[in-house]
């Protein structure tokens, strides 16, 4: 049995903001059936009672010195904007009209 | 001088320093390599030839002193350089400027290092081969009709073509020690949290590690000496002393490896490898043993697992890290004709973007950590990654570091591996545990298989850098360095 279905890629594609074609669902869907299958195997493993690891190191909650550090300038963090307007982000509508 | 290029880091650093070559002398020479071998070779993405000779005035003129003063480097292009291009070899960030230079490319220039420039890659890191790059492969100096490893496959290329003497690599899953391995040179895994993150273009956060290349052992470890230590700009960085790299590696160059205890992972050894490579990994065996070295056989019962673990925590959290590029802040924007929403640009601008491997994992990603599947894919390989911590762990009591072949297959030919996505994720069969693990780990050349290179992994325990640089420099002096045929 396929582990993942083309519709279950399309589906994801969606929630992942990829706007993927007709073709590479085609292509996707094989491949990451193939994929899905083989990692799979880390459920042979017995791990009920184990603890995750999400990091090597074990280290939680670091904060840094409350002491402002100079940073990036309005002009060097809108230097790489596909599109600024008055030193802001200029981003499509969010809302549709209607609403 | 017309062989400079030829030298190593250390003995070009000796010249310069005693001013019988200048700093502009051995950036000039490199550049001209570039320039005269980068058509066949592609290792470059750019190339910074007025920043190179502009920083290594600053070292002729005597502002700038250290170890490694004056000697060039190339840096892999998902490592942020202040005004360089930098791309991660994807067409999303084509032509993106950073305002800001990650933490090792500050250390390099306060190293007096000139940069050559940035190195192509996988895209965002992810392959074993350059040939998800959006920029076209690198091409291995060893044979051009061949790929040169990934994801730092043109990192490792410039090494072997004598386009620079050292390199910035970044490894998540292998990818500073394969490409050393297929190309003859010497990479290094530093331990994860060792050195900064800061200003690596993120793929898997509790994985990614950057780290050396060179073309000696002595060369890696200075250059890890350089770019190592704690980092508070990076929350995962490490507050310990940065073991001493060097001196283990001069120590290791002397050939003794009396009572170091090296283990060879029982499970490894049916895992498909070549014959040409257990051929040459097994004589290298020898020849430690014949320095002293006592080889213990030890059993890590769950390093078959770590392929699988990996191909689910690495896409997860790749998945959630490049939704930074949604075409607002940075990047390319596509679609944008003022009548779509700002989700249909953000997906068209995200599907013209990526190649299909960076699609591929997100999509993974995306389903490994969904609702209903996040417990038996996320969940479980997280749990995995406890055990073959452990393993090593329990391994660690018995011996000194770890052995086994760097990658399980020399470096093979462009088009092979890539209709089966899977077939391309073998190659990092006996890099990944160490990154899931957090250890440190060095592929050093060892021999050849059929006239191309073999590497040979050596890994250690987490913030022991020191000890896999003693036993790789002493294999070193056993079997030499591997010169590619000339371009």
């Amino acid at each position: 049995m396929a582990a993942i279905s083309r519709e279950e890629v399309a589906h994801l594609a969606r929630l992942s903001r990829l706007a993927v074609t007709e073709e590479e669902l085609d292509r996707f869907a094989g491949q990451l059936d193939v994929i899905l299958q083989s990692v799979a195997r880390v459920g042979e493993v017995a791990a009920e009672d184990i603890p995750p690891t999400s990091h090597s190191v074990p280290l939680t909650n670091v904060y840094r010195d409350d002491v402002p550090v100079p940073s990036l300038t309005q002009d060097e963090a809108l230097s790489g904007a596909p599109d600024a307007y008055e030193g802001r982000f200029r981003v499509p509508r969010i809302l549709d009209e209607e609403e | 001088m017309s062989d400079l290029t030829r030298l190593s880091a250390s003995a070009l650093a000796s010249l310069i320093a005693s001013r019988e070559v200048s700093a502009v002398e051995v950036a000039t020479a490199h550049l001209d390599r570039i320039a005269a071998v980068d058509d066949r070779v592609n290792a470059f993405l750019h190339v910074d030839r007025s920043g190179a000779l502009e920083a290594a005035e600053a070292v002729d003129r005597g502002e700038i002193t250290g170890p490694l003063a004056g000697v060039p480097i190339a840096v892999k292009d998902v490592v942020t350089t202040k005004g360089v291009p930098t791309t991660a070899a994807s067409k999303i960030l084509e032509g993106w400027k950073p305002p800001y230079d990650a933490t090792i490319v500050e250390r390099l220039k306060r190293a007096g290092m000139p940069i050559l420039g940035k190195t192509n890659m996988d895209e965002f890191a992810m392959g074993s081969s350059t040939e998800y790059s959006a920029y076209g492969p690198t091409n291995n100096p060893w044979d051009l009709g061949r790929i040169p490893g990934g994801s730092g496959g043109g990192s490792a290329a410039a090494l072997a073509a004598y386009e620079a003497p050292l390199a910035i690599g970044t490894d998540t899953g292998g990818s500073i020690r394969q490409p050393g391995a297929v190309t003859g040179t010497v990479g290094a895994k530093p331990t994860y949290g060792g050195t900064s993150r800061y200003g690596l273009i993120a793929f898997s956060s509790s994985l990614d590690t950057p780290g050396p290349c060179a073309r000696t052992v002595e060369d890696t470890a200075l250059l890890h000496a350089v770019i190592a230590g704690h980092d508070p700009r990076d929350s995962t960085s490490i507050q310990q002393p940065v073991p001493d790299v060097v001196a283990a590696a001069r120590l290791g160059a002397t050939g003794d490896l009396t009572g170091v205890k090296l283990g060879l992972v029982k499970e490894f050894a049916g895992d498909g490898s070549e014959p040409g490579v257990v051929a040459a990994f097994r004589e290298s065996v020898e020849a430690l043993v014949k320095l002293g070295a006592e080889i213990v056989e030890v059993s890590c019962p769950h390093f078959q697992y770590a392929l699988p673990a990996y191909y689910l925590i690495a896409p997860s959290e790749a998945s959630s890290n490049l939704a930074r590029f949604d075409g607002v802040r940075y990047g390319l924007r596509t679609g944008d004709d003022g009548s779509r929403s700002l989700e249909e640009v953000m997906s068209l601008t995200r599907e013209a973007g990526f190649g299909p491997e960076v699609k591929r994992r997100i999509i993974i990603g995306t389903y490994a950590l969904s609702s209903g599947y996040y417990d038996a894919y996320y969940g479980q390989a997280q749990k995995v990654r406890t055990l073959i911590t452990r393993d090593f762990q329990a391994a660690f009591e018995q011996v000194d570091v770890l052995i086994s072949p760097t990658t399980p297959f020399v470096a093979f030919p462009f088009g092979s591996r890539t209709s089966d996505p899977y077939q391309m994720y073998l190659a990092d069969l006996f890099t990944i545990p160490t990154n899931l693990y957090g250890g440190p780990a060095i592929s050093v050349p060892c021999g050849l298989s059929e006239g191309l290179p073999v590497g040979f992994q050596i890994m250690a325990p987490t913030m022991a850098d020191d000890r896999m640089y003693r036993v790789a420099a002493a294999l070193e002096s056993a079997v030499g360095t591997f010169t590619p045929p000339a371009l």
